[in-house]
This record gives structure tokens, sequence and C-alpha cells, in this order.
């Protein structure tokens, strides 16, 4: 139950992903070899444009890409109505943005 | 003749809509024989009442399709040998399609889709015109003549677990048809196409794993079809932004 427009969305998302999922992890990975405790990164990332972007262009990105995903489980199992699926869709990409966009909040804004 | 005949286990679907049950028959086993050879046998000499589909018996008309030991065949071109399990074989009605009565399933919804695909010629010349040249060698020929020789027997869209999930999908044949047109350079409404298989039930809905290509009998590729599809609808999203 998707057309070109979810389609089409839902590839460019996971193209806006690619390069920011490696970004994270080789944070991660930085931030845990050099042993940042968790008061030094909120240092680094309290105030910071760039990470408050990073972040919440990835929480964005993964909202989308993840609600056009269930919304196909949800199709081919158990919703087959379009209306339902419509609003479900919608409130999971919302649901996700809200929490994903708030703790980028949290730990970005000083 | 012997007497001591090998004899086939054959249960074959009986019913009408949803409603049936497997029915058991024995078979006299023979050499080269066919699963339709087999349903023929048990129809003429068994049950007169047993309905199934059939016509060429050559595996050019795709009307004798049916699932045989739980997978899609075009059963006059399936030889015993080759799919019976320890003599035994089960024969039921094309999955993914309404039965109508025991072999015989209502092909409806299958050709609704080829419709709902654009899968019909959209021509630009009247017959008064002379007739368009078409270079056989050139790339989009190619192309085409890679999918033409469907035979509608929905054998891709039994097979197709997405048409199972989605009842609006178009499905593989629907779809390879549409890619075919598409790449026919004398099919006059390319963005006609374009936008039938860019649906809620379009090219888009396809999981790319592959059981058209692998159980279609003329060995054709709808997902590759269906590959170059969501290709071309990407790039018309692009230049139109549709
Ligand atoms: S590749 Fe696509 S069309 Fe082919 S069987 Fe799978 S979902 Fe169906
Ligand atoms: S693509 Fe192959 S399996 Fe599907 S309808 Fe055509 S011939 Fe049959
Ligand atoms: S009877 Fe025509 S394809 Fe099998």
């Amino acid at each position: 139950m998707i057309g070109l427009k979810l389609y089409m969305l839902q590839r460019l998302s996971a193209m806006v992903m690619a390069p920011l999922v490696l970004g994270h992890i080789a944070v991660m990975i930085y931030a845990i070899q050099g042993g940042l405790s968790a008061a030094e990164i909120l240092g680094r990332t309290k105030g910071s444009i760039v990470w408050a972007l990073f972040y919440g262009t990835f929480a964005l990105a993964v909202s989308i890409h993840a609600a056009i995903g269930v919304r196909v489980i949800l199709a081919e199992t158990i919703l087959k109505n379009r209306h339902a699926l419509d609003g479900l869709t919608l409130a999971i990409g919302a649901g996700l943005a809200f929490m994903g966009l708030s703790a980028v909040y949290a730990v970005t804004a000083s | 003749m012997s007497s001591a005949k090998t004899m086939l286990l054959v249960s074959v679907w009986r019913g009408t809509g949803t409603q049936g049950r497997y029915e058991a028959f024995e078979v006299p086993q023979e050499d080269n024989q066919t699963i339709l050879d087999v349903v023929s046998w048990v129809q003429q000499n068994l049950d007169a009442t047993l309905s199934y589909r059939f016509a060429c018996r050559v595996g050019m008309c795709g009307s004798c399709a049916m699932m045989v030991n739980g997978k899609p065949r075009w059963t006059c071109r399936t030889h015993v040998g080759k799919v019976a399990e320890n003599g035994r074989i089960d024969v039921a009605p094309l999955r993914n399609l309404p039965v109508i009565k025991d072999l015989a399933t209502d092909m409806d919804p299958f050709f609704d889709k080829w419709v709902g695909a654009e899968g019909h010629f959209h021509p630009t010349r009247t017959r008064a015109d002379p007739i368009e040249a078409i270079n056989p060698e050139s790339p989009s020929r190619k192309l085409a003549d890679e999918g033409i020789e469907c035979i509608n027997c929905a054998v891709c869209f039994a097979a197709c677990d997405t048409v199972t999930a989605n009842s609006d999908y178009l499905g593989p044949a629907a779809l390879n048809r549409a890619w075919t047109l598409l790449n026919d350079e004398k099919d006059g409404d390319r963005t006609g196409v374009l936008d039938a298989v860019s649906g809620s039930g379009g090219c888009h809905n396809c999981h790319s794993l592959g059981s058209c290509a692998a159980y279609c009998p003329n060995e054709l590729s709808p997902i590759t079809a269906i590959a170059g599809l969501k290709r071309e609808t990407a790039r018309s999203f692009f230049r139109k932004g549709r």
C-alpha cells in the first residue's frame, strides 16, 4: 500500500540516514575509546548548532523512514483499512519525530 | 498389459468457492506423463464431474496452471516424474485467485490488474499509415523482447506473497506487461503507463524476493521488469516532481 511518493520518501530518507548512521557510529566509537564521561559529552553538545542539526536531521529521517516501513508491515498483515493506515502512519511518524527531537533538544539546548 | 502398474496417489481439491476438501484418487503411472494427463485421466475414468481448465496442451495458451505439491506449475508441461514425491501428487487450484469449482479459478482479478496497469497497447498510428520501422537491435526493443513471451498463465501471480498480502497489488505479470509497453517504441502512452504503476497497488510494493521469476514457466523475470519500473518512475519523479 505504498505509491510512488511514499516510496521516494522512504528511499530519500534512507539516503539521508546512511551517512548520518556512519557519522553516529564513528562518534560513538570515538567517545567510548576516548573515555568521555556523560558530562564531558554534554559539555560538547550543549549549545552546538552542528550537533543539533546532525541529530535533528537524523531523528526526522528516521521518523519518516520507520513510519513508512511500519505502514507496509501493517498493511500486509493486520490493517487493511486505507484511512486507518494513513492515520497510523502519520501518528507513528509524528510520535517518533517528537521523541527524537525532544532527545536532541535535551542534549543540545544550552 | 501388465496388471502390476505402479499407481500414483493423487489428491485433488474438490469444492466450490471457499468450501472444499481434498479427494484421493489412484492413477496408473505412465512414461512421459504430465500433471494435466493425470487430472484428465481422473476426469475421464473416475469422476466426470471434476472441473479444470486447459486448451493447447503444449505450453502456449496459459490456461492449465494449478498448484502441484504446493507449487504453481503449468500442468501440461510439468512431468509427473519431476514433481511426484514418493508417488504422491497434490493438485489444487491456483493460489491467490477465487475458486470457481475444483481446479478452475476465476481469472478475472488477474486480468483486471492487467487493465489496471495500463497493460494494453496505445497506438499512435492508424491502419492507413505506413508501418513504423523498429530496429530489432535497439536497446529498448531488446528490453521489451525479454518480457513479451508471457502466456498469461498466472503462475507468477500465484507465487507472489505480496499479491497474497495486498489485494491492491497489480502483481508480477501485469507489471511485466507494463514494462514491455514502456520499452515499446510504438506505444504512445508512456506517462499513462508510469502513472498506472505508481499508485497504491503499483510496482513500489514489490519486495524483490523473486518468486515470480523462480516459477515463471517461460523463464521470464518480472522482478527485473519491476526493478526497471521502479527506476523509471523514480526518474519521472525527479523530472516532474510527481
Ligand atoms: S519479486 Fe515482487 S512481483 Fe516477484 S514474487 Fe516477489 S513481490 Fe511478487
Ligand atoms: S510472467 Fe511468466 S508466470 Fe507470469 S503470467 Fe507470464 S508466463 Fe506466466
Ligand atoms: S494447456 Fe495451454 S499452456 Fe497448458
